[in-house]
């Protein structure tokens, strides 16, 4: 057991040896060592986060075929300290009538909720916060803090753009979280647990490949979680202004921001743990905890980098398109595929792999297919039923 | 338990940390509040009226038959954790247990319920 094969027991072991040697209880040493740590890596994560603003505003630079910031330090890397700088000596207005105690702790909660997120993320194999056997479980319930932050944030606003803000994140809520979890259950039932080193740790072959359609069920059901464009209606820049976050400012809407950035890079991580391997990658992830860390960072990174793709390249969509969208389409797919899935499992249960992942790829391109043929015609009627009236010509003109 | 006790010092640290941000620009901004500076933003006009109204929430029922998948998914998870134990029967089982739920949402939306009125 060396520092370079599993450097935080070793750190952990030596700082208790400390603690206890000062003439601490040894339960007392244990929860302050785990406490250190906690700090440690979420202060890793506010540094992450930070330089995230300055990826996201690079990146979106590019997207737009435009430079992003580049004046203050090489490639403008120290901008967004110039913005906390800002942020912080900004005065903080709060709203003659509102709700102080909802408006405070909204941006608070909103924070938190994506920090505690990274308690079930597995960063190496010996590394990782807690190995909760209910990760999947804790990864839903930690991200619908964060979207009760946004609800609350809006309804405490006292602000009419805001509350139509905070309405629409209800509906976002109610759609999306439906299919999410019925997609969460495909690793479930491949790694036979919820804990998410387990779920690892199964994945000899990537679950995308063996699941692509709840892949990309998860991930779009991630971006409309995240409010992150096309569904980013409880923002909505040019209808609500800035919508829930209307009235916030100085750090308190630095949290928001923060927190909604972090929350993309979260999730681009959790979308990597669970259908890319997370930090398995050739074996590398035996060699050393550091070389294991720096491939999920990289796989979080191009999960973000994904999201951040989509963002800036598709338009909003309204909510009645987005309701529509998901409870006709995406949540009968997301159970539809479950049903398959499983299906297979035990069919195949004792398949070579070949035949395995074979069966499974075939089975999910069949799903998705037929799921895009019915909506295909039931579109085509409903445009029929519409544009019945009119001429073929006359539609033209 | 004592994996709990890690998740509960998360929330500690992770409430500790923005509390902290927003205590260093309460203590370094400026505070210079006054009642035009105080009022909600709409448009730059005064604001008419209060925002706490009510409103009609469109989506109504759909939060009825999220709440019910929602409560389902509670059944479902463990059900996925010993699926490859269980075999071909709990598959079938799955199958029936999602078709009842899965009738309610044709019926939800047959009715007309989930259109947008």
């Amino acid at each position: 057991m060396s520092f370079w094969n599993d450097p935080l027991k070793v750190a952990a072991d030596w700082l208790e040896g400390v603690f206890t040697g000062w003439g601490m209880n040894a339960d007392a040493a244990h929860v302050l060592v785990a406490f250190l740590g906690v700090f440690l890596l979420i202060a890793i994560l506010m540094v992450i986060d930070i330089f995230l603003v300055w990826v996201e505003r690079k990146v979106v630079a590019r997207f737009q075929d435009r430079l992003g910031p580049n004046r203050v330090g090489p490639f403008g890397l120290i901008q967004p300290f110039a913005d906390i700088i800002k942020l912080i000596i900004k005065e903080d207005t709060t709203p003659g009538n509102a709700d102080k105690v909802v408006y405070n702790l909204a941006p608070i909660l909103s924070m938190m909720s994506v920090l505690i997120l990274w308690a079930v993320v597995p960063l190496a194999p010996v590394m990782l916060g807690t190995d909760l056997n209910v990760g999947a479980l804790f990864l839903i319930a930690a991200g619908a803090i964060g979207t009760l932050s946004i609800i609350m944030a809006g309804w405490a606003s006292n602000n009419k753009f805001a509350l139509i803000g905070g309405f629409r994140q209800v509906a976002v809520m109610v759609s999306f979280e439906i299919p999410m979890l019925t997609v969460l259950m495909i690793p479930v039932i491949f790694a036979e647990s919820m804990n998410m080193n387990a779920i690892i740790a199964a994945q000899s072959t990537w679950y995308f490949l063996i699941s692509p359609l709840g892949a990309l069920i998860f991930l779009v059901a991630a971006i409309a979680e995240l409010g992150r464009a096309p569904f980013d209606l409880a923002e909505g820049e040019s209808e609500l202004v800035s919508g829930f976050n209307i009235e916030y400012s100085g750090m308190k809407f630095g949290m928001f921001y923060a927190g909604e950035l972090l929350h993309a890079f979260t999730f681009g991580g959790f979308w990597a743990i669970l259908f890319f391997g997370g930090y398995r990658f050739l074996g590398l992830e035996q060699v050393s905890p550091f070389l294991a860390i720096l491939i999920l960072i990289i796989k979080a990174m191009l999960g973000y980098w994904v999201i951040m793709w989509v963002k800036y390249t598709m338009m909003r969509i309204r909510i009645d398109q987005m309701l529509a969208f998901n409870w006709k389409f995406l949540t009968p797919l997301a159970f539809a595929l479950l049903l398959v899935t499983a299906l297979m499992n035990a069919l195949l249960a004792s398949a070579p792999a070949w035949l395995y992942t074979l069966g499974m790829i075939l089975a999910n391109i069949v799903t998705g297919w037929i799921a895009i043929e019915i909506a295909r015609s039931a579109t085509r009627s409903e445009r029929e039923h519409i544009e019945g009236g009119k001429k073929p010509a006359e539609a033209h003109h | 338990m004592s994996e709990w006790i890690y998740v509960a010092l998360f929330i500690v640290v992770g409430l500790v940390i923005p509390i902290g941000a927003i205590a260093a620009g309460f203590i370094f901004g400026p505070k210079k509040p006054n009642p035009v500076k105080e009022s909600t933003y709409e448009c730059g006009i005064e604001p008419v009226g209060p925002a706490w109204i009510q409103f009609k929430a469109q989506y109504y029922i759909f939060a009825l038959v999220f709440l019910v998948f929602d409560v389902e998914a509670v059944f479902l998870f463990p059900w996925a954790v010993k699926l490859g134990h269980l075999g071909l029967y709990a598959v079938i089982e799955g199958i029936i247990f999602v078709t009842i739920l899965v009738v309610g949402l044709v019926y939800t939306w047959r009715k007309g319920m989930l259109e947008w009125a």
